[in-house]
């Protein structure tokens, strides 16, 4: 599994983004590296460096980071790091938040890295489903709809299957395997939305996430 | 004049007196446009650079500057550290084993150095920052080294280049760095970061004489 490594210059900030990510993706190594390790507000070398050996399980790490010198400190320990590592320019929460849910997911460096990447939100590739189209209504009966959880719950539940989902509410359409994109949706509880799924695993897909509602997102 | 080890040494000795001696105004210089730490980080840097060199100074000029990067890399800390830590890098690497650096050998470190904060920075000339002083150093060092100049010469034009590179950014605009959030703001103040780096280059040039 990718490890993730959060690097700011402020350590509570680190520490904040690593717990909200790590909320959403349980099995994810989230290591947050933050402050000059004198107390104050910097980055640290050696710091970022045994962050990212720590995250390291052996399939490779990828690195986010705050504001300037904090990616140079973060290329710098990258290149001298043993593993594959990839520092990405993404927007801090946002990305490690749809990082860790795709790292929880299975998915590989490259895709654990875009997912950070395309988080911005101008990066979002809409999914077309066609040909044989699974459909199904779903009600959302838990309190809070599709929240940061559930919505985390549902983007790893679909992460691994050869199939695209997508969720509309309204008149919104999302990706389904992209947690921001599901809470982009806005869906509250007492929500109807609508699953539809194409591919080889479509039936499956939509299975999980009828299953997944009427657990309530395990509320 | 040969330029061995040991006075590649006491060259980075007498840097770490002139940044600690200078730390006020580099804070000074910083809290203008910056986050005020330039001065403060880089006599940090530089005084712990002296207890590694009273520890155990290397024995080729090589050998010192990879230490200094590496001291400099994990003691300096904001923009600064890996800056000036891949310059050290670089010229280190560039520089190889020899056992003494000529003019050449000193112009050619030059060089890897800039290419070094390049790649790390991503500033061109023009940004406001320290790439401001190093570039016009580098073309000054390596045209004096092509004429046959020597250690003392190279040095000696590109700290007079660095000068007049760090003067330059006094009317610029900041394009990288903390002083870039700034914008029109930035204008009418010198660069920290262009400042240290002709204090460093003075001080080498004014060793090697």
């Amino acid at each position: 599994m990718i490890g993730l490594v959060v690097v700011s210059h402020s350590r509570q900030l680190a520490f904040g983004v690593a717990e909200l990510a790590g909320q959403m993706a349980p099995s994810v190594k989230i290591v947050p590296s933050g402050g000059d390790g004198m107390g104050g507000l910097g980055t640290s070398y050696e710091a970022v460096g045994e962050a990212i050996s720590q995250a390291d399980s052996g399939a490779g790490v990828v690195v986010l980071f705050d504001l300037g010198s904090a990616k140079m400190v973060a290329d710098m320990a990258a290149e001298e790091a043993a593993g594959s590592v990839m520092v990405v320019d993404a927007p801090l929460v946002e990305g490690a938040v749809a990082a860790a849910v795709r790292a929880q997911g299975g998915a590989g460096l490259p895709e654990v890295a875009a997912a950070a990447v395309s988080a911005g939100g101008g990066g979002q590739d809409s999914v077309e489903v066609g040909g044989d189209v699974v459909r199904a209504e779903v009600s959302l009966t838990n309190s809070v709809g599709l929240h940061a959880r559930p919505a985390a719950l549902v983007a790893r539940a679909l992460a691994s299957l050869d199939a695209a989902v997508v969720v509309r509410f309204g008149e919104e359409e999302a990706d389904a395997k992209s947690v921001l994109a599901l809470m982009g949706l806005g869906a509250p509880g007492g929500a109807r939305i609508e699953v539809a799924a194409s591919g080889a695993d479509a039936a499956e897909a939509v299975r999980r996430v009828e299953e997944l509602a009427a657990r309530r997102f395990d509320e | 004049m040969e330029c061995t080890a040991e006075s590649v040494a006491e060259a980075m000795r007498a840097v770490a007196a002139v940044v600690v001696e200078h730390r006020d105004e580099l804070l000074r210089l910083d809290r203008e446009i910056g986050d005020g730490d330039h001065g403060e980080n880089m006599a940090r840097g530089f005084t712990a650079l002296v207890s590694k060199l009273d520890g155990h100074a290397p024995a080729s000029p090589g050998g010192v500057l990879r230490l200094v990067a590496t001291t400099l890399i994990s003691t300096v800390g904001g923009a600064a550290g890996p800056l000036y830590g891949t310059a050290f890098l670089r010229a280190a690497t560039s520089v190889g084993d020899v056992a003494s650096m000529d003019g050449t050998v000193v112009a050619k470190a030059l060089r890897a150095a800039l290419e070094g904060v390049v790649a790390r920075g991503k500033a061109e000339v023009g940004d406001k920052t320290m790439v401001d002083a190093l570039t016009p150093a580098v073309a000054a060092a390596e045209s004096v080294a092509a004429s046959g100049g020597g250690v003392a010469e190279v040095l000696s034009a590109a700290a007079d280049a660095a000068e007049l590179g760090a003067d330059s950014t006094v009317p610029l605009v900041a394009r990288k760095g903390r002083a870039s959030y700034l914008g029109e703001r930035s204008a009418g103040h010198l660069d920290p970061g262009a400042r240290s780096t002709s204090l460093l280059l003075r001080t080498f040039a004014g060793r090697a004489r």
